[in-house]
């Protein structure tokens, strides 16, 4: 039982990480709760589910640093699972692509299958080789041609943005365990820090935005980007990541700022490319799973770039 | 055998449109929780009947049917025990001769105080096009004035699993539930404000749409 649980623990730094977020979410409900007392004219409910949902998300995500890989691959397979079904339900499919949708479901357990058994040259190139090849083909032998190259382009990119690049973060946890660089711990630590560091990115971004952005950055497919926004919350996340990054991975300082970089500015990028597909549908949001924030994917875009880059910048320096 | 249909529903239905597809219902209060009631939907997919029946308690399962076309699920004996036993629909015979009545055995769920589900477009149809409704709903909720008539609108579902097909492909669902109706005398106007009804579901059914400059 106390082997059992010794192997469950937390590494101290992310237990100091972690308490971390959970005290900014604290003085967040607790800052809404006497906002909303003092002024209740204004309504809160967007702001309260938004601080709300974050608290599942915490939660969700903490189940996948407590060491247990197979509890870990689960989660993030569901997440792989949920964004897919989401942006399906969100692009137009073709009746006749049918069957060849529940192949690109199933590419999800084959692909954290991969890094279960840490095959890690099959990870790498299963989805962009053979799942890239198969799915044309697939949709060939049904043999309708109306409509062809679009939904096997936004097939293609389904699956490579919710299942490959999600699938990077689960990879990130196990990647030093597998080369004998550490354990599943250091790899908790790794996979905390760029999540971590991109969703406060976001925060950053957005605040930066709010109060020094002026300049447009990409006006036709997302208004409220400003530079402003782009610098300050990039600035941030470097100095973020210079601060936090030598307790929780094996990085040297100047490395650590490096991938703040990456984070911050790649982040913003992984946010514009969903904007701009969701501007192409004409949906506001991607969908409606998590409350306060809108589709999973409005809270993945930025992972699908800043989680592959970022696990190959640190495979690449240190692995 | 009512058990049956509850073990349908708990292993099955929910399964299938809580996490293999993904459900999301506006005004689940509105549904019906004591019959007689009718409670009508659109009709795209087989799933339809899986996921309104999802959207009852289980406690309430027992007293909820659907209607069904006979000539479909009374194709051969193991269908018809499965439709019939486990799925608990009521088979509607699809143009019947003079002197059958095709609605009888919806007639007698209603007297019995169940809650009855119907298809009034008739057929599955075209995925995501509403057919015209159809006048057996009205000659039914005639010999029961006092039930309320329940529109529900399900949206995603004949992507899901359309004619012809067998698997189902998980897509997210939603579902909005409309006001309760009562019967009146006027047959076209009665058709027609259940028609205008799910047409208004579906508007706010389909995902909130960006103001395009």
């Amino acid at each position: 039982m106390t082997d059992w649980f010794a192997t469950l623990a937390l590494p101290v730094p992310l237990q100091w990480a972690l308490g971390g977020v959970v005290i900014l979410l604290l003085v967040a409900t607790l800052t809404i709760a006497i906002l909303s007392a003092r002024k209740p004219e204004k309504n809160w409910t967007e702001l309260k589910l938004r601080v709300r949902t974050w608290w599942w998300i915490v939660g969700f995500f903490s189940l996948s640093l407590i060491g247990s890989k197979g509890l870990a691959l689960l989660v993030f397979a569901l997440i792989s699972f949920l964004a897919l079904k989401e942006f399906l339900t969100l692009t137009t499919t073709r009746e006749a692509d049918h069957v060849v949708l529940f192949w690109a479901y199933l590419t999800i357990p084959l692909q954290y299958y991969w890094i279960h058994i840490t095959w890690y040259g099959m990870f790498i190139i299963f989805i962009p080789v053979y799942v890239f090849l198969f799915l044309p083909m697939r949709m060939v032998l049904i043999g309708e041609t109306k409509g062809f190259l679009r939904a096997a382009s936004s097939l293609q990119w389904a699956v490579m943005l919710t299942v490959f690049c999600i699938s990077h973060l689960p990879a990130l946890l196990i990647l030093p365990e597998t080369v004998h660089k550490g354990d599943i711990a250091t790899g908790a630590m790794l996979l905390f820090f760029v999540v971590a560091l991109t969703q406060s990115n976001d925060v950053a971004q957005y605040l930066w935005g709010k109060s020094i952005g002026r300049i447009k950055v990409a006006p036709k497919v997302s208004p409220n980007k400003t530079l402003g926004g782009l610098l300050g919350g990039a600035a941030t996340t470097t100095l973020l990541a210079w601060l936090i990054g030598p307790y929780l991975t094996p990085m040297a300082p100047l490395h650590c700022a490096l991938a703040g970089l990456l984070i911050g500015t790649t982040g913003f990028i992984g946010d514009i490319v969903i904007s701009a597909v969701k501007r192409d549908i004409g949906v506001k949001d991607s969908g409606q799973l998590l409350p306060g924030h809108g589709g999973i994917l409005d809270r993945l875009d930025s992972l699908t770039y800043t989680a592959p880059l970022f696990f190959h910048f640190v495979r690449y320096l240190y692995f | 055998m009512p058990w049956l249909r509850v073990l349908f529903v708990l292993l099955v239905a929910r399964p299938v449109v809580k996490l293999w597809l993904g459900l999301t219902v506006r005004h689940q209060e509105r549904l019906p929780l004591t019959g007689p009631a009718i409670v009508v939907a659109n009709h795209n997919s087989h799933l339809d009947i899986l996921t309104l029946y999802a959207l009852f308690p289980l406690g309430r399962i027992r007293h909820v049917q659907p209607a069904a076309a006979a000539d479909y699920f009374l194709k051969n004996r193991a269908m018809a025990w499965f439709a019939t036993q486990v799925v608990g629909i009521i088979p509607v015979k699809r143009g019947s001769k003079k002197g059958d009545d095709p609605l009888a055995g919806c007639r007698e769920a209603l007297a019995d105080g169940r809650i009855l589900i119907l298809f009034p477009e008739g057929t599955r149809g075209e995925p995501e096009v509403l057919s015209e409704v159809k006048s057996g709903i009205w000659h039914l909720a005639g010999e029961f004035p006092q039930a309320p008539v329940i529109p529900v609108y399900m949206h995603g579902l004949g992507r899901a699993l359309g004619r012809g097909q067998w698997l189902p492909i998980p897509f997210f669902v939603d579902v909005a539930v409309g006001h309760a109706h009562y019967w009146q005398d006027n047959r076209q106007a009665f058709k027609q404000e259940l028609r205008d009804c799910l047409l208004q579901l579906r508007e706010k059914v389909l995902p909130a749409r960006l103001d395009n400059d």
